[in-house]
């Protein structure tokens, strides 16, 4: 069942790549011209596409592109002429950092929100918990940021507006300066994860084991932690782990709010720049990133499931 | 625990619960009382709908979610129950008062051992520490004998038998000594021989540590081998109570009377001389995709024109695999059907559609064997379309035709089935079948899950459609009651092989083969001594046992 998943993610991985490639060529103009500019003489032009390959057939520029990344090789970056791989590392690292304390942050809350409300379900908890965290999944990502600016860091200065950190930052500076950013996507992710984890809880109390528990005397917390929740992970671990997803690929609007440099940002300046072989080996890391977790979660789903984990 | 002479360990009195029923509180217990002394067991019988799990459940100071107790007091050991906070009712539950639900395997948390959620019970109730409870959980496991009580509560549910998790169910609710177990139509899941076996065990089990029980259950003869009194309930009234024996012996309403000739067995139908073989069931093996293990092997079966051939055999024996064979929905492995002596091809896609018409089913599951969003008309009147191309007006006339057929009013052809009752909707389904006239109907344990009085009715209406319209039945049951009252001829089947078939007379006649004996004998009798005699003879020997069988 393992292998067959991973397969099916390395099968997912190769149809991105080519949806990858086959979109960035579609888009007007190529490489050479955003290179040399609108003031380029077509012959210019011409001689440079002959010199970076732009003059071969797209299947083969496909290949080509193809090999070098497995062997480590994502290409230069046009803009500036660096090694691809060596851009990325970095910017990679920034936006895991930002996601991981994100994660740490927002799914501890989530699940004990979660929990609360389907322990005091439909009560005053429940509903403002509810209120809460659908207001603020509703807000757009920026204006939090920029009401989290306004009072933390210009009212108050508290912490910094700007998340801008370099890799010699120390790590306790770097955690104080990404205190912002982490909080906005906290509020945005945090309302997701605890209505699934309320819903699975929910749907789960109908069930006749937990009416037995009930009836063998356990507290009701008892009953929600150690009956409900244990059949509650797969539903759960798919919506965290989605939400994880979210904290990687969807933080360009954060990144950009705060100046952080992460891959997101990267993305958008390559974007403005035209550097395409940048914005393919970004497409193809967050595609990546998610293929992976959606296959973690399917992992971590088998691990929690009695049946699967202690065969007859 | 002070034992309070005089007082009565359980006194419910003029209790009135309401249920809210689509946003009114109706009514579902009218005043019932019932009282309980130490070491008694009382039975509560009934259909679906009598009140009977919810009166049994007030034991626990419990109602279930949409159910309001109105008025009335329970008093367990003086102390009233109504009212008490729910922390209070907790401190009882589980401790003095116990409960055994129908469904073990629903009941018991997937994702934890037998032993954790034994454990779980005395250790919150502060009667013993996690190290005491894991022994008495292996002392109660051996108590209703389990195999290797020392090791099975490490299992998961889904590892242990149907019968050995209720029987650890039972062991969990004696855990922490209750002083009432409430048993909730406990081997109602089982099959035959294995409920014996559990019934049997819960018997010894309550007897060895002299607790109370209340037993709900349907089914009148189970009760009567455990219970000195019982009460019959009926839509939240009480119909009759009394003594077990002499309720037995002598009913005094007229519904109990119902109740207890359900199980008088009819007269056999004769006359199975010609042999007008119609199909042909012919060394069929077969396994399911995916899966390394025969569900059936030579498989031989003969079903004779207008007549019913009962498969009669426990779950697992691949009696409803044997109908999923016929219809095509699984094709075998080896083997072949012969329909008429003409072979039909194994696979349903590939079968013409006069094939298909003259082969219907009729599933165990009304409710879902239905679409929900169409009218009972729409329900009926597809095979007359897709199978006889019947429309406009001739095909109104024939729905109202089926309908009366089944002895339901014309004006359900404009309902949905969900204004319809359970037996109502098995009738629609039976309409269906009889729409594309078929020649042979499998009926797939289609009163399984009916209520005795109506599945009774079921089985008439089949049995005069098969006098009127000529067509053979291929009636598929666990329920030898059944198979008594409606076959002409029987297949047993055990383990995926036919074990024997012939007339009714003959299987249901000594000489046995030892699985029918064993089967037959495991049929619970209006006999409140039938079961500690079945052990005995067991125990001597005279009758075969399920080990003796080599059944695991």
């Amino acid at each position: 069942m393992l292998a067959q998943r991973l397969s099916l993610g390395l099968v997912t991985l190769f149809v991105i790549s080519l949806i990858i490639f086959l979109g960035v060529s579609l888009l007007p103009g190529d490489a050479a011209q955003a290179m040399l500019g609108q003031s380029a003489t077509p012959e210019t032009v011409a001689a440079l596409r002959l010199q970076m390959g732009l003059d071969q057939p797209g299947y083969l520029r496909y290949f080509s592109w193809l090999g070098g990344i497995l062997q480590g090789d994502f290409g230069i970056s046009i803009s500036n002429q660096r090694q691809i791989g060596e851009l990325l590392g970095g910017r990679f690292a920034n936006t895991l950092f930002l996601a991981v304390m994100a994660a740490i942050i927002s799914v501890p809350i989530a699940l004990t929100l979660g929990i609360l409300a389907a322990l005091y379900r439909n009560s005053v908890y429940d509903r403002l918990v509810n209120v809460i965290t659908l207001s603020s999944i509703s807000t757009p990502e920026f204006f939090v940021a920029y009401i989290l600016i306004l009072v933390f860091a210009v009212n108050l200065g508290w912490f910094p507006s700007l998340a801008n950190v370099s890799p010699d930052t120390p790590f306790f500076a770097r955690i104080y300066a990404c205190i912002l950013p982490a909080t906005t996507l906290t509020l945005v992710v945090v309302a997701h994860m605890m209505r699934m984890t309320r819903a699975a809880i929910i749907s789960l109390l109908a069930s006749p084991y937990i009416e037995m528990a009930a009836l063998k005397g356990i507290p009701k917390w008892q009953i929600i932690v150690r009956h409900a929740l244990p059949n509650a992970w797969a539903p759960i671990i798919n919506v965290i782990v989605i939400n994880l997803a979210y904290l990687i690929v969807g933080v360009v609007i954060v990144e950009v709010v705060f100046v952080y440099p992460g891959l997101g940002q990267l993305l958008v300046d390559s974007v403005q720049r035209r550097d395409l072989p940048v914005v393919q080996a970004c497409s193809l890391i967050f595609a990546a990133t998610y293929v992976l977790l959606n296959l973690i979660a399917d992992i971590l789903s088998i691990l929690t499931n009695p049946r699967l984990l202690h065969p007859k | 625990m002070s034992k309070k002479v005089g007082k009565k360990l359980l006194e419910i009195n003029d209790l009135l619960i309401e249920a809210d029923i689509e946003g009114e509180w109706k009514p579902i217990i009218n005043s019932l009382s019932m009282t309980l002394e130490r070491g008694e067991i009382i039975g509560l019988i009934g259909e679906s709908g009598a009140g009977k799990s919810t009166f049994g459940l007030t034991a626990l100071g419990y109602t279930k979610p949409g159910c309001r107790i109105v008025s009335g007091s329970i008093k367990l050991d003086g102390v009233e129950l109504v009212g008490k906070s729910d922390a209070e009712l907790r401190k009882i539950r589980g401790n003095r008062v116990a409960y055994v639900a129908q469904s073990a395997a629903a009941s018991f948390n997937p994702a934890h051992t037998l032993a954790e959620q034994f454990t779980e019970s005395p250790v919150q109730h502060g009667k013993m520490k996690m190290s005491e409870a894991r022994k008495r959980s292996v002392e109660m496991f051996r108590l209703l004998d389990m195999p290797d009580p020392e090791n099975i509560g490490e299992r998961y549910p889904h590892q242990v038998s149907g019968g050995q998790l209720q029987r650890a169910m039972t062991a969990m609710a004696l855990g922490s000594d209750p002083d009432i177990i409430i048993f909730d139509e406990p081997t109602t899941a089982l099959d035959v021989t294995t409920q014996i076996e559990v019934l049997g065990a819960i018997k010894e089990a309550v007897k060895a540590r002299n607790v109370a029980a209340i037993y709900i259950s349907h089914d009148l003869a189970v009760v009567a081998q455990m219970a000195d009194r019982m009460m019959v309930l009926r839509y939240g009234d009480l119909i009759e109570e009394g003594n077990a024996r002499e309720m037995l012996a002598n009913p005094k309403q007229e519904y109990t009377q119902k109740l207890l000739n359900v199980r008088s067995q009819r007269v056999g139908r004769t006359g199975l001389d010609e042999e007008d073989i119609q199909l042909n069931v012919e060394n069929i093996t077969a396994r399911y995709p995916g899966t390394n293990i025969d569900v059936l092997t030579n498989v031989n079966v003969n079903v004779v024109k207008g007549k019913t051939v009962a498969v009669v055999g426990e779950s697992g024996s691949g009696k409803s695999t044997l109908a999923r064979v016929i219809t095509g929905l699984l094709p075998p492995s080896q083997g072949s059907v012969k329909f008429h002596g003409r072979e039909l091809t194994p696979a349903l896609k590939t079968r013409p559609k006069k094939d298909l018409q003259s082969i219907q089913m009729i599933y165990q599951m009304a409710d879902v064997a239905m679409n929900p969003r169409q009218k009972i008309k729409d329900i009926i009147g597809r095979p007359l379309e897709f199978y006889l191309g019947i429309t406009g007006k001739q095909h109104d006339d024939r729905v109202l035709d089926l309908l009366r057929k089944i002895e339901l009013p014309e004006d359900y052809a404009e309902r949905y089935p969900l204004q319809l009752s359970g037996g109502e909707k098995q009738r629609v389904c039976i309409a269906r079948a009889l729409a594309a006239e078929p020649e042979l109907i499998i009926c797939d344990e289609v009163t399984s899950a009916l209520d005795q009085l109506v599945a009774e009715g079921i089985l008439d209406l089949l049995l005069n459609l098969q006098k009127e319209l000529d067509v053979s039945y291929l009636f598929i049951t666990h329920d030898l009651a059944t198979v008594k009252a409606i076959a002409d001829e029987i297949v047993v089947m055990y383990q995926g092989g036919v074990v024997e078939q012939g007339a009714k007379a003959d299987i249901l006649a000594p000489p046995y083969a030892p699985y029918t004996e064993l089967l037959l004998s495991s049929v619970p009798e209006m006999d409140p001594d039938w079961l500690d005699n079945l052990v005995e003879k067991r125990q001597r020997g005279e009758l075969p046992t399920s080990e003796s069988l080599g059944q695991s």
